[in-house]
């Protein structure tokens, strides 16, 4: 290639790609400035002394250390834990088995879709007042079944310190398990026919076929479920603060809500901001392993 | 309730892109606040008549819950286009403000109103900063008060209650009536408030101003066996609520006194709202006790931020400080809002009994208490609430992991 060639090329291809290029600056700006620009500044102000306003003096890692000595912060990121696991796997475990109750070809197939699909329109803020009252000892469920005569009847887990995020795991999967079983039944019904027919002539038992043939054919899903479960687990707040206000004490504080209460409440800045960091690390953390290996896969895929 | 105020926060938000377009008019003033309840609504617009009557013209932002209003209010100021007059509660909240330049000084208007002479030390010095004027103060609400139902208390024929003594005594005599002893609504925020008034109330007035004083004394007051022994007080009382107490509101513990379900709550005076509003008279169907032993006084403060290319307060905002600091609107208002008159020199007598007897300890300097606003930072009464509110209900915490963990929070904090 002669230098001309490689210029005239050179000249064709920014002609086809500047428009793309201009197009897309605008979008581009805002991702920088916004999304990482806000980010570094939180970074940024984690390491200051800002309390009601954000100050830039250097500080070091004073907030780090106040923060994983403050008992709240420390129990918050326990409790997220258990939750995030307790909830991605039981609304995993629910909406694939409510998938699977829809895929039989049951009678009211739409009612039924509707009914599991339904409590994921509501927000969290409306779910969480809703179990806040089924779960108070004296509106719901316990009033109620001593009503009936039980008169020795106790349910108080929301009230009770060591139980009240096991209550928060029960309102968010009945709010998520619909999406889950939603994304499933798509993909149960993409399964092909055939592959049905041929286990039928093998004689497999049909939760065999669910559990060793089905179930991997569905990893695509599987993953979009659970990555979208995982985002509401980073993100918990709104719940939190409906049903229970991270109370009673402590006992269901969840590190979102310990930035918005630092931040506002307590005029902390520099504290929220090292808690948000964590945060961000966390995420980072565990979703970063995950876009690596999926980039790899496709680039191994595509050769 | 969050999401409402936070709709209702943005609403008014675009409303004062509004009200800020409109506001050339020399008299006319802004005035950010948080007074939305049906009682504290009525209060303001007491204030608001009486400037437009003088005159004035009154734009009302009022948002709802004050943290957001002082947020909503902050970024103005920071952002160049302050409203003319803003709402704080008395105390330390507007150090930083003041540090930066961004408040106008008030002082001509404290020397010809003679501020310095009505107002009670306290109150005074929580209003200035470095000798100059920075807030106008227009309330104090006390909040040490114990409200209990006369009827429940008849019903089981106890004496109401006048120490802390009293009240574990009583509690177990209306427990075995089947009356909820204490209306207690399970927030970080209510469970301090009942925990400063065991600590004023049983380990002193002393006690209460070293623990939140400075950090040594605090050290020191925090280390005392008396300071464990009101600990010890505090968790005491968990056993005489009832267990839907987790996460209730204040006013919803008021109603369970108001209807002689329960037998006294533990409250500031605002409280007081909520029995009128059910017609109910204090000193006939409830009654007000100054649990605490003395006066632990909050309220409610105006500031004025500096103007865009304006040197001094503009002509509305001098007619509003001087119409709001009058004594007949201090009693119009305070009679409304349920707090009392923040000067001295105002005739009581036509307030109901619990203000009186409120203007009454205001009299003597030896019980008055300054709130928490004015002692310690938000951060330092953010970090007491945690661990009060975690000792409180974590049955297996003893009060001596409480008491360290609580000078922990003091030494930790700003």
């Amino acid at each position: 290639m002669t230098p001309a060639e490689s210029a005239a090329k050179f000249r064709a291809r920014l002609r086809n790609q500047a428009p793309a290029a201009l197009a897309l600056l605008p979008a581009a700006i805002v991702v920088a400035v916004v999304y990482v620009g806000s980010m570094l500044m939180t970074a940024r102000l984690s390491f200051s002394s800002s309390h009601m306003l954000p100050t830039f003096d250097w500080a070091g890692g004073e907030q780090y250390s106040r923060l994983f000595d403050t008992e709240r912060f420390v129990e918050s990121t326990q409790h997220i834990a258990l939750f995030g696991v307790l909830f991605i796997v039981a609304s995993l475990t629910l909406g694939f088995l409510l998938a699977v109750f829809i895929d039989q070809k049951v009678r009211f197939e739409a009612l039924f879709r509707t009914i599991f699909l339904y409590p994921f329109s509501m927000s969290f803020i409306v779910t969480g007042l809703v179990w806040q009252w089924m779960l108070h000892p004296e509106l719901g469920i316990e009033k109620t079944v001593r009503a009936w005569g039980f008169a020795h009847f106790t349910f108080r887990w929301i009230v009770d310190e060591n139980l009240v995020v096991y209550t928060l795991v029960i309102a968010a999967v009945w709010q998520a398990s619909g999406l889950v079983m939603a994304i499933l039944l798509a993909g149960l019904r993409g399964v092909d026919a055939e592959l049905w027919k041929a286990t039928k002539i093998d004689a497999i038992p049909t939760w065999r076929v669910y559990w060793s043939v089905i179930l991997p054919t569905l990893g695509p899903m599987l993953t979009t479920a659970a990555v979208l479960l995982a985002v509401s687990v980073a993100k918990l707040f709104d719940l939190v603060v409906a049903m229970t206000r991270g109370g009673p004490g402590i006992s269901s504080e969840v590190p979102a809500k310990f930035i918005m209460d630092n931040f506002f409440g307590r005029s902390n800045v520099a504290l929220g901001s090292a808690a948000a960091t964590m945060l961000l690390v966390t995420v980072v953390a565990v979703v970063g392993p995950w876009v690596y290996f999926e980039h790899f896969r496709r680039k191994g895929v595509r050769a | 309730m969050r999401f409402k105020a936070g709709l209702m926060a943005f609403v008014a938000t675009a409303a004062l892109a509004v009200g800020a377009a409109r506001a050339a008019d020399p008299n006319s003033v802004e005035v950010i606040h948080w007074w939305t309840s049906g009682g504290e609504a009525a209060a303001v617009k007491v204030f608001a008549d009486a400037f437009d009557k003088a005159g004035g013209k009154w734009i009302d932002a009022a948002i709802a819950n004050g943290d957001q209003a002082r947020a909503a209010g902050i970024n103005r100021i920071i952002g160049g286009n302050p409203p003319g007059m803003m709402q704080f509660n008395t105390g330390k909240q507007l150090d930083e403000l003041v540090k930066g330049g961004y408040l106008d000084t008030l002082d001509a208007l404290a020397k010809a109103g003679n501020w310095a002479a009505v107002l009670p030390k306290s109150i005074a010095a929580a209003s200035m900063r470095d000798g100059h004027w920075y807030a106008l103060p227009v309330n104090i609400h006390g909040q040490g008060w114990m409200f209990y139902s006369v009827k429940a208390f008849k019903d089981a024929g106890v004496e109401p209650p006048k120490t802390w003594a009293d009240v574990l005594a009583d509690a177990p005599k209306l427990k075995a009536k089947g009356i909820i002893p204490i209306a207690q609504g399970g927030q970080p925020w209510q469970e301090h408030i009942l925990f400063d008034d065991v600590l004023a109330g049983q380990g002193g007035s002393d006690m209460f101003l070293k623990v939140y004083g400075d950090k040594k004394t605090a050290a020191a007051a925090v280390a005392d066996p008396k300071f464990k022994a009101v600990a010890e007080t505090f968790k005491k009382l968990k056993d005489f609520m009832d267990p839907g107490e987790a996460g209730r509101n204040w006013n919803d513990a008021t109603a369970m006194v108001i209807t002689g379900k329960a037998g006294m709550q533990m409250m500031g005076d605002w409280a007081k709202g909520e029995f009128s509003h059910a017609n109910q008279t204090a000193g006939k169907d409830y009654g007000c006790v100054p649990i605490s032993g003395g006066y632990i006084i909050g309220g409610d403060v105006f500031v004025f931020p500096k103007q865009a290319g304006a040197s001094d307060l503009s002509a509305g905002q001098k007619l509003l400080a001087e119409t709001m600091f009058s004594p007949a609107i201090q009693l119009a208002f305070n009679k409304v809002k349920g707090s009392i008159p923040v000067r001295t020199d105002v005739d009581t007598s036509s307030m109901d009994t619990c203000a009186q007897q409120g203007a009454a300890l205001m009299k003597d300097p030896s019980k008055q208490l300054p709130s928490l606003n004015y002692l310690i930072s938000p951060d330092e009464a953010g970090a007491l609430d945690d661990v009060i509110t975690k000792y409180f209900n974590t049955p297996d915490e003893t009060a001596d992991q409480f008491v360290q963990k609580f000078a922990d929070a003091i030494k930790n904090s700003a």
